[in-house]
């Protein structure tokens, strides 16, 4: 009966904690992150790369490292600059989204611990169709070149 | 009649120019057209500042917000590359950035935000009366977002980039789509004398 317990406890873990299906057709890179100082909303880049037949949609994002990560795009209207929340990004089939500064971007809300550059910021990047990317930001300096 | 003069030397500037092959700018030139840099606000130290503190520095003016993570730092970084790229002619100029969110942007969290870009960087803060002075003077439209929760809200602004030589004169103005090379050509011709 111990015994039995002990391997339905291990399944019901192991049911728990199964990673979704990995992406297989998405790919990322140039992912970091600008660094600022005092614990203020910082900007994270990626550039998703989409190597499957269907287009896909990057929905929302969150991450162990802070509380609340949104999708942003930074506008610029006859000489003011605007920043836009966006519900979600679509990278076409066989495709490339950039996510770079000055456009599109991923703002980092109320880290839960110190981040320094130097670190790496883990991300969890959910799609429309229910896959999961995972990825990790290299916190790169304030004054970081693009 | 002094629209036609002002015509006439406006091309005769231009035909000049052409034939004497000189260095052009390759940003703005806002040589009369804006007014000499003035204002009081309070610097990154806490400090009350004027632009009478700047004179005898070329200033770069900027205007923006500490929880602004994708525009302002860009333009900082750039602004940095371009001190780096000016080697000893960088100790001639300051650059001011002015906080169009005073209400979140103290001394302290700006001296925090300006320092991680370069040393040459001032914030500069004040009251939203202060603020709209200088917004005002350089024709600056800013507006804070409706907040959506608490201190949790955007600031949209211009994004010029204001450039005065040592006496304060409004000389060139930038944008965020700007180059560093651009920036960087014009701030050496600028600060050697002009073109």
């Amino acid at each position: 009966m111990r015994i039995a317990s002990a391997l339905l406890g291990l399944m019901l873990y192991t049911i728990a904690n199964a990673a979704p299906p990995l992406a297989s057709t998405l790919r990322i890179d140039h992912a970091w992150v600008r660094w600022l100082p005092a614990g203020l909303p910082a900007a994270g880049y990626v550039v998703i790369h989409n190597e499957g037949n269907a287009p896909q949609r990057l929905a929302s994002i969150d991450s162990p490292d802070y509380a609340r990560v949104m999708l942003h795009r930074s506008v610029q209207k006859k000489g003011v600059e605007e920043m836009q929340m966006v519900d979600g990004l679509d990278i076409p089939a066989h495709g490339t989204t950039t996510l770079a500064p000055g456009g599109y971007h991923l703002m980092l809300m109320q880290p839960v611990h110190a981040v320094k550059p130097g670190d790496i910021v883990r991300l969890q990047l959910h799609f429309a169709d229910g896959e999961i990317l995972r990825a990790n930001l290299r916190v790169r300096p304030a004054n970081a070149g693009s | 009649m002094t629209h036609f003069l002002h015509r006439l030397l406006f091309f005769g500037l231009l035909i000049l120019t052409a034939c004497s092959q000189t260095a052009h700018w390759r940003l703005n030139d806002v040589s009369g057209h804006l007014p000499d840099l003035q204002f009081t606000l309070t610097s990154d130290s806490g400090r009350p500042v004027t632009a009478a503190d700047f004179r005898g520095k070329f200033v770069v003016m900027y205007f923006g917000y500490t929880h602004c993570p994708d525009v302002c730092p860009l333009t900082l970084a750039h602004l940095h590359s371009v001190m780096q790229k000016l080697g000893n002619v960088a100790d001639e100029i300051r650059i001011l950035f002015v906080s169009v969110d005073p209400a979140r942007d103290t001394p302290a969290i700006l001296r925090q935000y300006v320092t991680a870009f370069d040393p040459n960087v001032t914030g500069l803060t004040g009251t939203p009366a202060q603020i709209a002075v200088i917004a005002k003077r350089y024709r600056v439209v800013f507006n804070p977002d409706a907040p959506h929760s608490g201190d949790d809200y955007e600031v949209s602004h211009s994004s010029g980039i204001y450039i005065f030589d040592r006496a304060g004169h409004a000389r060139l103005l930038a944008t965020s789509a700007d180059t560093v090379d651009a920036i960087t050509h014009d701030l050496k011709l600028l600060t050697g004398g002009g073109p």
